[in-house]
């Protein structure tokens, strides 16, 4: 059985844990190639047209799969912990695609903290509903949960080589802070980073930060937000924001909640160069290279005053 | 110590409902009514990408601050309204007004909100909440019922103007009266008065289900009167979202959202979070019951409601009931959208008549037949 993965949105977060979770599974697991122009432009097609990019995505990659798998595995995350929550369209999701795609076949599974429906359930269940076999189902779920943990703590842990690094070397570090969805598509944050990097500098991604820490954190800048993700973004504005010299903050448009939230975070940020680049299908390229450079030479001049102030004192 | 000037965001006409909390903390101060410049002012101070009713509270906030307000009220909710209070407190900050703020957010419940609101005033005493929140409760419900018999009538009066008179001398009674008995003895005696009113209302009207977001259905200024403009054209309006049912669903939980889903499937299976769920169930409802046409109204970037549409749009396409769809944002023009109007109610005059051609064609062929 051929079950396919998109590669939009929480896949940039769980995706290695779906992944492979399938994978010990036996399945034929496909996962849609990285976006490039065709597939924004399919979802942007199917889509309602004032839905986010990253939403606009997800469609584009269901609409290159639907012919190619039996099933498509859509999550449906509706709160990771009480008293919190996340963007709504997370758990429209599932909704919006059987509207939009009424032939295709969806594999789910929930996560909702209040109604205890943990991810291992949703999983584990998931797997037996395919396989009937509960014992292989658990099992992958354990190997697949040990990988994604492995995953994420090489990530991490590259992370802090690269800030000591930069620190020693005297290279500029900028922090881009958004959701994975965002940094690591092909089509929205790749280029980005691959342009900063032509630039000399370093970027130091804001989902690199132990989710606990990034939480307790986020209450110096907010306390009475209640989007999980968010709240891991602006613990890490916090955790990062001494140690680079600059902050990205990069949005898909009309995205709700960053609205407020960067908002926010900006106006609490005192003496640290910081920028808001909003990304949309239209996306030209040139004029974000020229506000990227001019980001990029304004700290640098600043960097270069401060060494002098100090040599001269 | 004179008393504190207590104001909250405008809309629709509950401010005769929300009156009474604010006269716990303080007297209770209208904010200036919503203008042009209201709006601009909001604009000019949001982020630019966030929701209109966010730049409707800001704009009313400044100029109440201006007037003279020294305590702000904010309410939370589903979506991004939780988290609206934050952000406006810091914005107004940093353009230097003082003032108090009560943000009753998301998780604070009723005792969360007691607590708040004798932190502002620590005179008030838990036993005049209470008494507060009652009245404030029963003219809310009062208020849903009576508006929601004018929106069915209103369009169909024989004396033009005799009902909405009525209804603005409702809300000036309900102002006068101060307990939650009397409320709802005005909420009897209005009622009848309505239905006393002389009403030149065909059999088979047309009627219209407007869904949505709430503020946008509730605040008439921000949807450029559009349930007026309806019933100019003599369409019976029907809205289901008022502040009531949201208190109701607040109150009960879980309950009435898996109703919700219940009610639309299989165009739904999950809650689409906020009111999204509730605008697909109750068009889905509607266009069951036979109503002629639905608007859905959402301001710009409206997650939940843009999720609904999708399920929206498959409604109207299997059961072919026209569905008109609009965004409201600063660009928003009136006159744009009194065109639209137009032409839906055109469409839906159009349709009927069609139809009815269609049934008496048939029902003469029939009599033909039997011959």
């Amino acid at each position: 059985m051929r079950i396919g993965i998109p590669r939009a949105l929480l896949f940039h977060k769980y995706g290695k844990l779906w992944e492979s979770f399938f994978r010990e599974l036996g399945m034929d697991v496909i996962v849609s190639p990285q976006t490039n122009k065709e597939i924004v432009a399919r979802g942007v097609n199917y889509s309602i047209d004032e839905s986010c990019l990253s939403v606009k995505i997800y469609m584009g990659h269901i609409d290159w799969l639907k012919d190619k798998v039996d099933y498509i595995f859509i999550p449906n995350i509706v709160c990771m912990q009480s008293e919190e929550e996340l963007c709504v369209k997370f758990m429209a999701l599932v909704d919006i695609v059987r509207n939009t795609f009424p032939e295709v076949k969806i594999i789910e599974y929930t996560v909702d903290a209040l109604k205890h429906k943990t991810e291992a359930a949703g999983l584990i269940g998931a797997g037996i509903k395919i396989t009937g076999n509960p014992v292989k189902s658990v099992k992958a779920y354990v190997k697949a949960r040990a990988e994604y943990h492995k995953a994420q703590n090489e990530k991490l842990e590259s992370q802090i080589i690269k800030l000591q690094k930069n620190k020693e070397m005297g290279r500029l570090s900028i922090l881009v802070v958004s959701h994975p969805y965002t940094t690591y598509d092909n089509f929205l944050g790749t280029p980005i980073i691959s342009y900063l990097e032509k630039l000399n500098a370093d970027v130091i991604y804001s989902d690199r930060i132990e989710s606990e820490l990034a939480k307790k954190l986020s209450a110096n800048i907010s306390k009475t937000l209640y989007w999980s993700y968010h709240k891991e973004l602006l613990g890490a504005v916090e955790y990062y924001k001494g140690k680079v010299d600059g902050i990205i903050f990069l949005t898909t448009f009309p995205c709700g909640p960053d609205s407020l939230v960067i908002n926010l975070c900006q106006s609490r940020l005192e003496n640290i160069p910081n920028i808001m680049i909003t990304l949309d299908e239209l996306e030209s390229g040139v004029g974000l290279k020229t506000r990227l450079e001019s980001f990029v030479d304004i700290i640098n001049l600043k960097k270069k005053i401060k060494n002098n102030l100090k040599n001269a004192g | 110590m004179p008393a504190k000037k207590v104001t909250f965001p405008h809309m629709g006409d509950y401010y005769y409902a929300f009156k009474p909390l604010a006269e716990l903390i303080g007297e209770p101060m209208i904010a200036p009514p919503i203008t042009k410049k209201t709006i601009e002012l909001g604009f000019k101070y949001s982020p630019e990408s966030v929701c209109i009713p966010f730049k409707y509270n800001l704009g009313n906030y400044i100029e109440a601050l201006e007037a003279g307000a020294d305590v702000l009220i904010q309410a939370g909710g589903g979506c991004r309204f939780g988290h609206y209070a934050e952000t406006q407190e810091e914005i107004l900050r940093k353009l230097g007004y003082k003032f108090e703020f009560s943000k009753l957010a998301n998780d604070y419940g009723l005792v969360g909100f007691a607590r708040d609101f004798k932190r502002i005033n620590p005179e008030t005493c838990y036993a005049s909440i209470a008494r507060g929140l009652a009245l404030s409760l029963a003219r809310i419900h009062c208020i849903d019922k009576i508006a929601d018999k004018v929106r069915k009538n209103v369009g169909f009066e024989a004396n033009n103007g005799e009902i909405e008179a009525i209804y603005q001398k409702f809300l000036k009674d309900i102002d006068k009266t101060h307990s939650v008995f009397g409320v709802f003895s005005l909420r009897n005696k209005y009622s009848k008065l309505i239905g006393a009113a002389k009403l030149d209302k065909p059999a088979h009207c047309l009627r219209v289900g407007i869904v949505g977001e709430l503020y946008m259905l509730m605040e008439p200024f921000s949807n450029f009167y559009l349930e007026k403009k309806l019933a100019e054209r003599n369409i019976e309006v029907h809205r289901h979202v008022t502040v009531s049912g949201i208190l109701k669903e607040y109150f009960t939980g879980d309950f009435f959202i898996k109703q919700h889903v219940e009610e639309s499937k299989p165009y739904l299976k999950h809650h689409l979070g906020s009111h999204g769920t509730e605008s697909v169930a109750c068009a889905h409802k509607m266009v069951k019951d036979g109503f002629d046409g639905i608007i859905h109204l959402k301001p710009f970037g409206c997650m939940p409601e843009i999720s609904a549409i999708s399920a929206l749009n498959n409604i109207s396409k299997n059961y072919k009931i026209p569905i008109l769809y609009f965004s409201f944002d600063s660009q928003t023009s009136q006159a744009g959208i009194e065109t639209r109007i137009e032409a839906f109610c055109d469409m839906l005059y159009m349709k009927k008549k069609a139809r009815d051609t269609a049934s008496t064609q048939a029902k003469l062929d029939k009599v033909a037949t039997v011959k």
